[in-house]
């Protein structure tokens, strides 16, 4: 079935000097801060967001350094309420969601066929923003002004009377200021894979990982503006004397938690539907055959993405209110577990039918089915009002959670990672090295995260930054502790892989798994340009199909070489017939200034100097026109690239 | 379940055991079942927490049956499938849709129909004319009193074992959540509104509770004692609590009281029947008797109460009671006056 296909494209010499011309960007200071290339990008944000990674993985590491034992002084109260804020809010909104969106800008082009995202300059911007909102963030805590509410920062503790400082501050500003960044990655993707899929990928045809994607893409939008809304409300009210949240003043707290959830269930999908794709896209180089039901898959994919936003209430099962509204809310958590189980059960049928090739990418999504199937049942445990009054905010809801963010989204960005550094990098990484990290890691994660399931019922509540020796909390704190030594040291050795892979990796061929999708048809790494010719897609394996290597190959054809100029194609949303070409911009400072000035403007708000805030606003104001001034030679794309 | 909570009123932790040097082995035996005299949801004394456990142990076989499914495919794929000669290439569409949707569908109408009537169950209201405690949520610690009785304690609620008892709950700042894992689920404390629980021990002990909502820097030390006692010792208590607290008795004791209500003490606290009438910190009336000192941050003994009223921020930084400017040759008379209020 599989075709190994050579990139030895039947383009003229001419044409691929021309292509190489026109894409290049030269690798100097000015091209580092100017590239609007997704690939640079994508890899910027995989980096950044794996920093992001490291210090918020290290603050838990203090803290359970400090919860190792009853009543141990390793930090302050002051200090460790920081640092498990940092650990979530950093975990949620400054890892999981950008790293997956690193995979995304990376990929998404490349598997639709395309030779950039939509809107590039956009795509630039956003990882600008994304960088620094999360130094914004990050650099509170040497001041000691790190946000300290829990990452869900709930009323009234939020408010400037019983939480002074700059702490919630930085909360509501760096979620607002980072809120631009994913809200513009998000129609960015939206755009890019309903506008620039290669001809021929009509939707039957578009790979799970982009599906997965888009409906991500599509929940951001629609999510994150009652975060916002929050946020700005928030900020209103520690700083401008409003009421929002104060029932002194005629405020309500639940407000605030409403909000919150009806994003922040969302985005529980939001980062594991991404890595759920991931999972689509690595099973088929190692079972040899194709995912087993795509169809229901993708209604499994959009089926959670709009159930997801009815559930919000079973965050709020202990604030008491009516019981009626609880059992509905009940009720549609129970349901949005089918979805998954669907999945799941797809995955496994994948696996029984084909023929498994054991290396560290499959040892990844064994270790994902695994731990995401634990999660799922406590999940659909919590589901049940009743049994979730009694365990949530316990140590038990903090199994759960973990058990479906590593075992649900760090694994199989873990299997991604292993399976995409050959074409990311170019290199390959060292097997043995992926083996143990894997081990490490699946061990340290069940025994760091099982233990809490115990202390939970145990009567241990959350975010204590010590307790009291009690019978059945010391021994398995212990345990946990210990667990997150050795989880920890299973990702350094990932670290080490990828260091390893980069500096002394065999160079990797186009395509060493013999995948299916089309980013196994381009050069390890991809040419900045990505495709020599845009294929024409012909079956949902394109790879593997002998007919759309053809149409690179002998079948190219010069509206698909489109070598005379840095131009990629535009085709219809649900067919993916050839519209037109159209050009794509070239590098540029603005999106920088343009991230630049907002940063400024944040950091003015943060420190009430609003002067300098109205200065950075006519910059930003200044910047955006200069930006979005039309050509002076109005060409047919006006309005497409950005 | 072994149902061994202790019965006296001393919670496990003020019996200082030596530490244990095999706690890993100490913890599976716990896995067992036999959670001793921990807070546990898995041994529980009351009607609420009696329900859920039930709940509890349907969920977990259910899911560990539902688990070894999934182990017992991922198992066979693992070995049989692994370098398979042959892939093959079918669609078991329904396969996934009676695996992955329909038995699951089944499964869950069922356990969301026992979860609504677990719901309702731990909804019913305790009945008109119960006994109503008042709970106040401060940052950090409980204020608590009774309808009917005049007095106030804190981080202390007694209740009569085997009745049905209606928890009133407020909040004087931000939010927390009153929880006894052995006695009844959560219910939040909310800004601004008043909330109801209910609290029915069926055998006598004391339940160790604990604020679950994140309410700031000392959340970790936000812990009660509920205690569980037959009708008639309830009463003694309740009547005690409605009584102006004891006079001193010796000399010591009324120095102890001088310097208490002469001092920076009588701002904050109360001592019932003296006319020191301090409203911000908990009323002292009873505080030699309580089971700990700050919301279970320490036993409630001589030594720790100096400690506390020298400096309680090295305590549990951040509480609300600075430091005490007391003369260190006054400091043993009001520890034997705080120490006689029973």
């Amino acid at each position: 079935m599989s075709t190994t296909t050579s990139t030895a494209p039947a383009v003229g010499r001419d044409d691929l000097a021309r292509l190489a011309e026109h894409w290049a960007e030269p690798r100097s200071l000015r091209s580092w801060f100017t590239t609007v290339d997704h690939k640079r990008i994508g890899r910027r944000y995989l980096v950044t967001a794996a920093f992001f990674f490291v210090l918020a993985g290290l603050s838990a590491l203090v803290m359970r350094t400090q919860l190792a034992r009853p009543e141990s002084g390793v930090v302050s109260p002051q200090e460790y309420n920081q640092l498990f804020t940092m650990h979530g809010t950093a975990m949620i909104f400054l890892f999981a969601t950008p790293m997956l969106f690193g995979f995304g800008n990376f990929l998404v082009p490349l598997m639709i066929g395309s030779r950039d995202m939509a809107f590039p300059r956009l795509n630039a911007f956003g990882y600008w923003v994304f960088l620094f909102a999360g130094l914004f963030m990050w650099a509170s805590l040497p001041f000691g002004a790190a946000p300290n509410n829990g990452w869900f920062a709930y009323a009234p503790l939020n408010q400037v009377q019983h939480n002074p400082g700059l702490h919630m501050d930085v909360y509501a500003l760096g979620l607002l200021f980072l809120g631009i960044s994913t809200t513009s990655g998000a129609i960015n993707f939206i755009v890019t894979a309903l506008k620039l899929r290669a001809p021929g990928m009509s939707l039957n045809r578009v790979p799970l990982f982009v599906w997965a994607i888009v409906a991500t893409a599509f929940m951001v939008i629609f999510a994150l503006p009652a975060l916002n809304a929050d946020n700005a409300m928030l900020f209103f009210d520690r700083r401008f004397g409003t009421h929002f949240f104060d029932p002194s003043g005629g405020g309500n707290v639940l407000l605030w938690q409403h909000l919150f959830w009806i994003f922040g269930h969302p985005d529980v999908y939001i980062i594991v539907l991404p890595a759920l794709g991931i999972v689509s896209a690595v099973l088929p180089a190692f079972t040899r055959r194709g995912v087993v039901a795509y169809s229901l898959i993708v209604l499994s994919i959009v089926a959670i993405a709009i159930i997801s936003f009815g559930v919000w209430v079973h965050h709020m099962f202990a604030t008491g209110l009516p019981q009626l509204s609880y059992s509905f809310f009940s009720a549609a958590s129970t349901v949005i577990t089918i979805p998954s189980g669907i999945q799941i059960f797809a995955w496994l049928a994948t696996m029984l039918l084909g023929r498994l090739v054991s290396r560290v990418p499959l040892l990844f999504v064994i270790g994902f089915i695994v731990t995401f199937v634990l999660g799922g049942f406590t999940g659909a445990m919590f589901a049940l009002t009743a049994f979730d009054q009694q365990v949530t905010d316990s140590y038990f809801v903090v199994a759960h959670f973990h058990y479906v963010l590593i075992g649900g989204a760090v694994f199989p960005m873990l299997a991604g990672i292993y399976y995409w550094l050959p074409k990311i990098t170019g290199r390959m990484y060292h097997e043995g090295l992926g083996r143990w990290a894997f081990w490490l890691a699946f061990t340290g994660m069940h025994v760091t995260f099982f233990p809490m399931h115990l202390t939970g019922l145990f009567g241990m509540p959350r975010r204590v930054y010590t307790y009291r020796s009690e019978p059945g909390w010391d021994g398995w704190n212990l345990v946990s502790t210990v667990g997150s030594y050795l989880l920890a040291l299973g990702l350094l050795l990932v670290l080490v892989g990828v260091v390893h892979a980069v500096r002394r990796g065999r160079p990797a061929p186009a395509d060493p798994w013999e995948g299916d999708s089309l980013e196994w048809s381009t050069a390890s790494p991809p040419e900045p340009y990505n495709f020599p010719v845009i294929p024409r897609v012909r079956s949902l394996h394109p790879t593997w199909d002998a007919r759309t290597a053809e149409s690179t190959t002998t079948g190219a054809t010069a509206d698909r070489v489109l070598s005379d100029g840095r131009r990629t194609l535009f085709t219809s949303e649900l067919d993916a017939r050839t519209e037109r070409a159209v050009a794509m911009p070239e590098p540029s400072y603005k999106p920088l200034v343009l991230a630049g000035a907002l940063l400024v403007f944040f950091t003015a708000m943060l420190l009430a100097a609003y002067p300098i805030a109205v200065v950075a606003v006519l910059v930003v104001a200044a910047t955006i026109a200069a930006w979005l001034w039309p050509p002076r030679r109005p060409d047919e794309e006006l309005g497409v690239a950005s | 379940m072994k149902t061994t909570a202790e019965t006296t009123s001393r919670p496990a932790w003020r019996q200082r055991r030596p530490r244990s040097v095999l706690p890993l082995l100490y913890g599976l035996l716990l896995l067992a079942g036999c959670s001793g005299g921990s807070p546990s949801a898995l041994n529980p004394a009351g009607t609420g927490a009696a329900r859920v456990s039930g709940l509890w142990w349907l969920l977990f076989w259910i899911s560990v049956a539902v688990f070894a499914e999934v182990m017992a495919l991922l198992a066979w794929a693992l070995v049989f499938r692994r370098g398979a000669a042959r892939v093959r290439h079918g669609q078991p569409l329904r396969f996934v849709t009676i695996a992955g949707a329909g038995l699951p569908f089944i499964i869950l109408v069922a356990v969301y129909g026992v979860g609504l009537r677990d719901l309702a169950a731990l909804g019913a209201s305790p009945g008109r004319d119960a006994l109503t405690v008042e709970v106040t949520g401060h940052k950090w610690w409980w204020e608590v009193r009774y309808a009917g009785a005049s007095g106030a304690t804190a981080n202390e609620i007694h209740i009569p074992v085997g009745e049905r008892v209606r928890v009133r709950l407020r909040t004087d700042d931000v939010l927390h959540s009153f929880w006894v894992p052995q006695l009844m689920p959560k219910t939040d404390l909310i800004a601004g509104e008043t909330r109801e629980t209910w609290l029915e021990a069926r055998r006598d002990g004391s339940y160790r509770g604990q604020c679950a909502e994140y309410c700031g820097t000392q959340h970790a030390h936000m812990a009660f004692l509920v205690v569980a006692e037959p009708r008639a010792d309830f009463d003694a208590w309740l009547a005690r609590l409605d009584a102006p607290a004891r006079a001193p008795r010796t000399e010591a004791e009324r120095r102890g009281q001088q310097t208490f209500a002469q001092g920076t003490c009588a701002a904050c606290h109360t001592v019932r029947g003296t006319g020191v009438q301090g409203r911000v910190g908990p009323d002292l009336s009873n505080v030699g008797s309580r089971w700990s000192i700050g919301a279970g941050a320490v036993p409630n003994d001589a030594g720790h109460l100096g400690g506390w009223i020298a400096n309680s921020q090295t305590v549990k930084p951040g509480n609300a009671m600075p430091p005490q400017p007391v003369d260190a040759a006054r400091l043993p008379d009001l520890i034997t006056y705080l120490r006689s209020l029973e």
